[in-house]
């Protein structure tokens, strides 16, 4: 029987991964790569609880879940149109290069 | 359902999402690292599914498989091949190990939280029930985020316009 511990350990995994790969990459789109798998992990969570935990709404859970996931659209296509844009200005995406706002 | 299938499915697909995750964090190559990401997000929709949770999975196969990575795909054969390379990475060391300690401390709490536990079977379809939050208790949530939407499509666009034709729109 899946419980709420087993959502919870794979949720756990996943934004571990995720945050690895957001921080430690150096090309922009990468980094989204890893935020993008954060959210999943959100997600996954927030599911679970919604299925194992008692609730006066169970369904609200999921329909937090649908908002993560239009949050999630909206800001990657915002992301990757600066991705582009940044690219055709300074001819990299390497995150630490781009350091005009660094003291 | 059958409670054993669920079980077997569960642990298949928290494999296929966990393994795939890690690939994305390995491959070399950046089209590659999102072909992975699909077939992470595709585990994560079928995770949905073994906890009933139909309507999210159909989202989620449809924004974040289908529209987010084609996104992500065009974002990278936008720029030349010299970006494509996923493989550099800084401070590998200290972030895994910041990874690491932060998982293990979200499963400790996790664990060791009283959650006040219910087993619901959700019995049929629970898009009749998103729709009715939608629409009745979240209906300001629901506009606003198709105000962002629309707001983020029209930033999106201006961001990326070509820099000549500033004056004439």
């Amino acid at each position: 029987m899946i419980g709420l511990e087993h959502v919870l350990v794979v949720g756990a995994l996943l934004f571990s991964i995720g945050l690895y790969t957001a921080l430690s990459r150096k090309n922009a789109v990468g980094v989204l790569m890893g935020i993008e798998i954060m959210l999943n992990s959100v997600n996954l969570n927030l599911i679970g609880f919604s299925r194992f935990v008692e609730s006066p709404n169970p369904i609200d859970g999921q329909v937090f879940a649908v908002f993560v996931i239009t949050i999630a659209a909206a800001e990657a296509a915002v992301a990757l149109a600066l991705a582009v844009s940044v690219y055709r200005l300074r001819q990299t995406i390497d995150v630490d290069k781009l350091n005009l706002l660094k003291w | 359902m059958d409670d054993l299938a669920v079980v077997i499915a569960f642990y298949v697909l928290a494999g296929i999402t966990l393994l795939s995750a890690l690939m994305v964090s390995i491959v070399r190559d950046l089209i590659h690292a999102v072909l992975f990401l699909i077939l992470s997000f595709i585990g994560v929709a079928g995770l949905y599914i073994t906890l009933s949770a139909d309507f999210v999975a159909v989202a989620q196969v449809l924004i974040y498989a289908g529209a987010i990575s084609v996104l992500m795909l065009f974002a990278i054969l936008l720029t030349p091949r010299s970006a494509r390379d996923n493989s550099r990475v800084s401070y590998a060391a200290p972030i895994s190990a910041i990874a690491g300690l932060l998982g293990a401390v979200i499963i400790f709490v996790g664990l060791n939280t009283e959650w006040a536990e219910v087993d619901r079977e959700i019995d049929g379809s629970t898009a009749r029930a998103i729709g009715n939050a939608l629409l009745d208790p979240y209906v300001l949530p629901f506009e606003i985020a198709s105000v962002l939407l629309a707001i983020a499509m029209i930033g999106a666009i201006i961001l990326v316009r070509p820099n000549d034709e500033e004056g004439d729109l």
